[in-house]
């Protein structure tokens, strides 16, 4: 188990996306890099900046960054932590989450839309994480 | 959180003489040739002419607009700059408008940036109105704009809930002159959008309701319209299911249905409603053999609109039947190769169908989502009209 947004997090996530096929498949064509950006608010008292680098079905650096200006990433997905948490535990759909602007994204729309099966299971390797959530 | 919106819908007998009341200065009207050709953008004309409502014409969408027509449909509103946007025809000239309006108040954005991640506000400089000629695709009371990447040939789902028309205006003078074939394509397309949207796994109690009663509908007036286009209470009818069905998947979400047929269409070029119709039926037997939730919700349906009694399954078949007999009764395809696709092309293109149903979000919208292999047999089995069996 590991705390929710922490580099162990991170760690483990990396590991469960690198082992899962069915992504490995659905992405090997894939290559861009995001900020999961957990936004300030509850339990959450900065806003933590999530890395997250996706190269032809596999990842290659997941990472929690103290300077946002670290890297500038193809996309950014923003939202509070509590919209993260029913995300990652597929309480509430990704897309809708979009839809409602429950969440923000930023980068190329119509790339991610060609790219549905590998998204969805990004969110799967995340309900494979044993997280420990901060409330 | 979701949320459901619908457009004021205007509906029945002389429901044009809507626009008399409509405030305003000018109107950009979205439409193609054909459209023109046929008198049916005149009615709506003569009703702007007679409140001194200014107009002018795009008529350059195409089937399936490109990224190209939507850009030049951008400039000309932007020349123009309307208080309304109307777009009068099929489900490409209203999704055509939608995004255009949406390029009235973000000029500097590229069609394919027209999502959900922007924000318009579009209503600081005009409403849009959706003024349907075929009873089809629901697109007058969805948010939903479909647009063709012409240079890898393949259908762009975009918009935002910022797109839901304002008006939608049911004018069964604009769909009487439609012919036989258009009417059962369409009329298809309604039962996919209604089927769907009822057992979408995004569906609420606010989706179910207009499902429902457009699937009861369709059974009931479809085969009417398409075998007398003059049978003015079938055109009312199956108008007003097609806009209910587009309330119900527009606020939820399409099916498998959508995106096999969406795959199929891409590819071989057959329209919209024959592919979807032509996979419904298969794909709601995917979901009966392994969705006990979907199965149920079909057994509802079937005793709502085929009174159907007994056991969910059993119910669940006499759904599909029915599905299978009103395709039949309208001389739709019940396969792919009814649809005339050759076999052997089919199967290579199969790898290419799957890639693409699996990367349409209607095929994470079901209770039973089907990976590559399933995909793949669910596309065998339609080519020679077998049931699906596992």
């Amino acid at each position: 188990m590991a705390r929710y947004a922490t580099q162990e997090w991170c760690d483990l996530y990396k590991e469960e996306i690198n082992k899962n096929k069915a992504y490995e498949e659905a992405a090997k064509t894939w290559e861009g890099d995001f900020y999961f950006i957990t936004e300030a608010g509850g339990p959450v008292k900065e806003p933590i900046y999530m890395y997250v680098d996706l190269y032809h079905g596999k990842c290659r650096a997941a990472e929690i960054v103290t300077d946002p200006n670290k890297y500038k990433p193809a996309f950014t997905l923003s939202a509070p932590y509590s919209i993260w948490k029913q995300i990652a535990t597929k309480k509430l759909d990704a897309t809708k989450a979009l839809i409602t602007k429950q969440s923000k994204m930023t980068g190329d729309m119509a790339k991610i839309m060609r790219y549905t099966r590998a998204a969805n299971e990004l969110t799967n390797c995340t309900m494979l994480v044993l997280t420990e959530w901060l409330d | 959180m979701w949320t459901f919106s619908c457009p004021l819908i205007v509906y029945g007998d002389n429901a044009l003489d809507y626009l008399a009341q409509v405030k305003g200065k000018k109107a950009f009207i979205v439409t193609d040739k054909n459209i023109v050709k046929l008198g049916l953008t005149k009615p709506v004309i003569d009703q702007l002419d007679a409140v001194n409502i200014g107009w002018e014409i795009f008529d350059e969408v195409e089937p399936e607009p490109s990224l190209n027509t939507i850009r030049k449909g951008g400039v000309a509103v932007g020349k123009y700059q309307p208080d309304w946007v109307i777009g009068i025809g099929g489900g490409s000239c209203m999704d055509a408008a939608k995004a255009i309006i949406l390029l009235l108040a973000r000029p500097e954005l590229e069609p394919e940036a027209l999502s959900v991640l922007e924000t318009f506000n579009f209503r600081e400089k005009a409403r849009l109105m959706a003024i349907p000629t075929t009873s089809g695709t629901g697109s007058e009371a969805t948010w939903a704009i479909v647009l063709t990447d012409t240079n890898d040939k393949r259908k762009l789902g975009l918009g935002t809930t910022e797109c839901m028309p304002d008006v939608a205006i049911l004018d069964p003078v604009m769909v009487m002159g439609m012919p036989p074939l258009i009417t059962a394509d369409t009329g298809m397309d309604v039962l996919c959008h209604a089927i769907e949207g009822y057992t979408s796994a995004w569906g609420t109690s606010m989706t179910e309701g207009p499902g429902l009663v457009a699937t009861r509908r369709v059974f009931e007036y479809l085969a009417k319209a398409y075998k007398d286009g003059n049978d003015l209470q079938a055109r009312k009818e199956m108008m007003i299911a097609a806009t209910m069905g587009g309330m119900s998947f527009g606020n939820s979400m399409a099916g498998l249905g959508h995106s096999t047929g969406h795959a199929l269409g891409a590819i071989f070029h057959l329209p919209h409603g024959r592919t979807v119709g032509m996979f419904l039926p298969y794909t709601m037997e995917y979901l009966m053999n392994g969705s006990e939730e979907t199965t149920v919700k079909f057994a509802e349906m079937a005793r709502f609109c085929c009174g159907a009694s007994g056991p969910d399954k059993e119910c669940a078949k006499v759904l599909v039947a029915k599905v299978r007999a009103l395709a039949k009764e309208v001389d739709q395809p019940l396969s792919v190769k009814d649809c005339g696709v050759d076999k052997a092309k089919y199967e290579k293109e199969i790898p290419a169908l799957v890639e693409r149903s699996l990367n349409e979000v209607m095929t994470m919208t079901v209770t039973r989502v089907p990976g590559e292999e399933d995909l793949g047999k669910i596309f065998k089995y339609a080519y020679d009209g077998k049931p699906i069996d596992f």
